[in-house]
Order: C-alpha cells, then structure tokens, then sequence
C-alpha cells in the first residue's frame, strides 16, 4: 500500500486546516482504503474525521431528521428515531453492503463519494435533503453532479445531511446480488408540497425522474406507474443488466415502492 | 510512523508503526495472530473479520492507526482457559467448516450477530453472513451451526 501520513483532526476547524496538497478525508474508509489499496488513488495525507465529536449523531423534529456525517450506516438502521420519522432510511441504512461494512461505513463518506450505485445519494434527492457543509448548504438537487462527483470544493467537510420528513416514502432496490450495490434503486416520497422519484444505479450519476413524478403528483397509486413510458437512453449497460431491462426494472421497482409506502 | 496503544485479545499493545499499516497484515505479521486469514483483501471474503470495541469489520480494509486506543478481539480471542467458545463448538459439531480458511471470519461475525440478535431466525443468519464467503460448505452447516450456538448462548 502507498504510504501517507495519517492524522486524527479533533475539530472541524483543524480537519480543514489539516487539508492541503494531496489530503483528504477519511471517515469509515469502506470506499477510500480499497481504492488506495488497489491504487485507483493516492493520496499524501488521511485525515480522520471520526474523533470530532459533533459529526455523529442523529437530531430529529417535527419537519426534518438531520443524521451526521459521520453516523455509521449500522447507526442508522438501528437508530429508532430514523425509524419512526423516515422509517424508509432506516430499511435503506440495512440494506447497505453486509453487516461489517455498515459498522463502519458513513453516510457522509457515501454521499461524497457518490458511487452511480449507492443507495443514500438516491434518499438525499427524493427527501429533499441539504448537506450542510463546513462552508455552506447544499440542496441535494445541485449537490451530485456527476459520476463520482460533488459540488463540494475541496477541503469542504459534510457535516451533516438534513432530510425532509415526507408524508410517506419507501426505497425499493433491485441488488447486484454479490456486492449488493443496485443495479436498480428507486426512492419514492410523498412531501408536503411535492412528489418526488430518484434513481440510483441506473445512469453515471443519481437522478430524478420528471415522468414518474408527473404519474405520481396526480395519482399516487402504482397503477398510475403503468402507462409511464421509460427511455433507456444513457442508462448503463453491463455484465449485470442491459440498458432495457434496467428501464423495465426501474418501473417495477417503483411500483414495489408506492405499494409498500 | 507512530506509535499506537490498542488491545488485541485483552492484552495492551504499545507498538510503533507506519501509518498506512493495514489492521490485518499488523495481526498476521506483527503480532502472529495468523488466525485471522486474508482471502480477498479488498473487504469482500469476509475471512479477516476481527472485533473493533465489539462489533465485527473486515480487518483489511481498517488502518492500524484508526485503531488507536481500541479493543480488537480475533479468533484467537474467543477461546477461554483452553476451553472453545460455544460457536467454534458449534461450528465443529455442525459441520460448519470443511478448508477452514473462511472460519475464523464466520464465527466473528456469527458471534457478533449473537450479541445483536439473541434468537435470529435462519433468514436473519443467512442475511447477517451476507459478507462472508465460503466456497466448500454450501452454508448450510454454517447456519446449522450458529443456530446451534444461539440456542445455547
């Protein structure tokens, strides 16, 4: 493994400080230690964020649940405030990787990493989440930009996610079944003032889909899923599934979501 | 290079390393606890399971240096006084190991589900062995054995 220097940042102030040159942040390290260890990056400095106290933990009201970043995916779903505010995320936080991954995996390592196929990215746009950010907020709508990519600047630390508590809402994923990524994911939530459908796994980075939110603004019922017509254009294609039948899949997937809402 | 205070099987350990020590090659090579097996090494086998402050992680993809200042227990540390923990015995009654190379990660992370789950049924097993692989048992003696355990845990 390429050598770095490790060091443990007891504050938010000092883990950006801390950041300069090739540095970067290290939460859980489910992602980031296997692409150093496979070299698909290097780095000179780690910074660990999981001494700063301020940074884990699960805060809810009446209009939003705001978990920090660097609350553990095993946390979450275990979490009985998750479950009784957005008992969607909690069902989403168990269905993570395997059961040592979710004890160290963080939901802020995941959101700024994001995979195409993890599932959190998909909950952050259906809940209509804001990062809050060491600089700033971000609504999730602006905040994935691409494969792999963020908005986040660099040296900008999540601090925490804040979601949307909807009416009703439910994650309904079709697993590669040896990673357990998706293959298809779709997140369904009613809100207060809209409907909202997102999709991981699907194209290069997590979207929302206009049509279903049409479908489902004026019927919220899966029949109402049935006459929607999904394009497959730029969807990923692979060993796993093609293009089409990632199409077919996001229709019963959403479908599975509004029945289990 | 710095030096790490952590507990490995109820013994402090005060040991100089390099920062991008892997948790896995630190048991193996440094301490010789070579019970812990590293099949894949990019935390996907599930041989390497160790406990870090009691819950199970796949010591190949933890830094040495995150442990800082942490419990680890790893297979070698189940056994008291010479005696097999309820789950190893399991594991030997039930068949649960033909190679052997997967177990020590197998019954790490059964033992964790235990702690989590006093009565899981077969389905909560073979979910919670999601991140485990063997390719010798087929699993059936596997879940047979943590079954077995649970009932006298």
């Amino acid at each position: 493994m390429k050598s770095f220097n490790f060091k443990s940042a007891t504050n938010t102030k000092e883990a950006v400080k801390l950041i300069s040159g090739r540095a970067t942040f290290l939460a859980g390290g489910m992602t980031l230690l296997p692409a150093i260890k496979l070299r698909l990056a290097a780095y000179s400095d780690l910074i660990n964020i999981k001494k700063i106290k301020g940074l884990s933990g699960i805060k809810v009201s009446s209009k939003s649940l705001r978990i920090g970043s660097t609350t553990t995916h095993a946390e979450v779903a275990a979490s009985k405030e998750v479950g009784k505010s957005i008992s969607s995320l909690a069902i989403l936080a168990e269905g993570i990787g395997d059961p040592q991954v979710r004890n160290r995996g963080t939901i802020g390592g995941s959101i700024a990493n994001n995979d195409p196929a993890a599932d959190y990215p998909s909950a952050c746009l259906a809940l209509n989440a804001t990062i809050h950010t060491s600089k700033r907020k971000i609504s999730a709508d602006k905040f994935f930009t691409g494969m792999f990519e963020t908005d986040l600047k660099k040296g900008e630390l999540v601090e925490s996610i804040e979601f949307e508590v909807p009416e009703k809402s439910s994650y309904a994923k079709f697993p590669n079944p040896a990673s357990r990524y998706a293959l298809v994911g779709v997140y369904v939530a009613k809100l207060k003032k809209e409907v909202r459908v997102a999709v991981t796994g699907v194209e290069s980075c997590v979207f929302r889909c206009k049509k279903l939110e049409d479908a489902l603004s004026s019927n919220f019922s899966s029949s109402a899923i049935d006459n929607v017509n999904i394009s497959s254009k730029g969807f990923n294609a692979d060993i796993h599934a093609s293009a089409e039948y990632r199409a077919h899949i996001i229709k019963v997937m959403a479908k599975k979501a509004v029945s289990s809402c | 290079m710095a030096v790490i205070n952590i507990t490995v099987n109820g013994i402090k350990i005060s040991k100089e390393i390099a920062d991008n020590t892997i948790l896995s090659d630190f048991l193996r090579d440094d301490l010789a606890l070579t019970g812990t097996h590293i099949g894949c090494d990019t935390s996907q086998c599930g041989a390497c399971v160790v406990h870090l402050n009691g819950n199970s992680i796949k010591s190949c993809t933890a830094l040495v240096a995150d442990c800082d200042r942490s419990e680890i227990t790893t297979i070698e540390g189940l056994a008291t006084n010479g005696k097999l923990h309820p789950m190893q015995e399991a594991f030997k009654k039930n068949h649960g190991l033909q190679c052997g190379f997967c177990t020590p990660g197998m019954v790490m992370s059964a033992v964790d589900l235990l702690k989590k789950n006093k009565n899981p049924s077969e389905q909560e097993i073979r979910d919670w062995l999601e991140g485990n692989i063997c390719r010798c048992t087929g699993y059936q003696g596997i879940v047979a054995a943590v079954k077995d355990a649970a009932s006298k845990m």
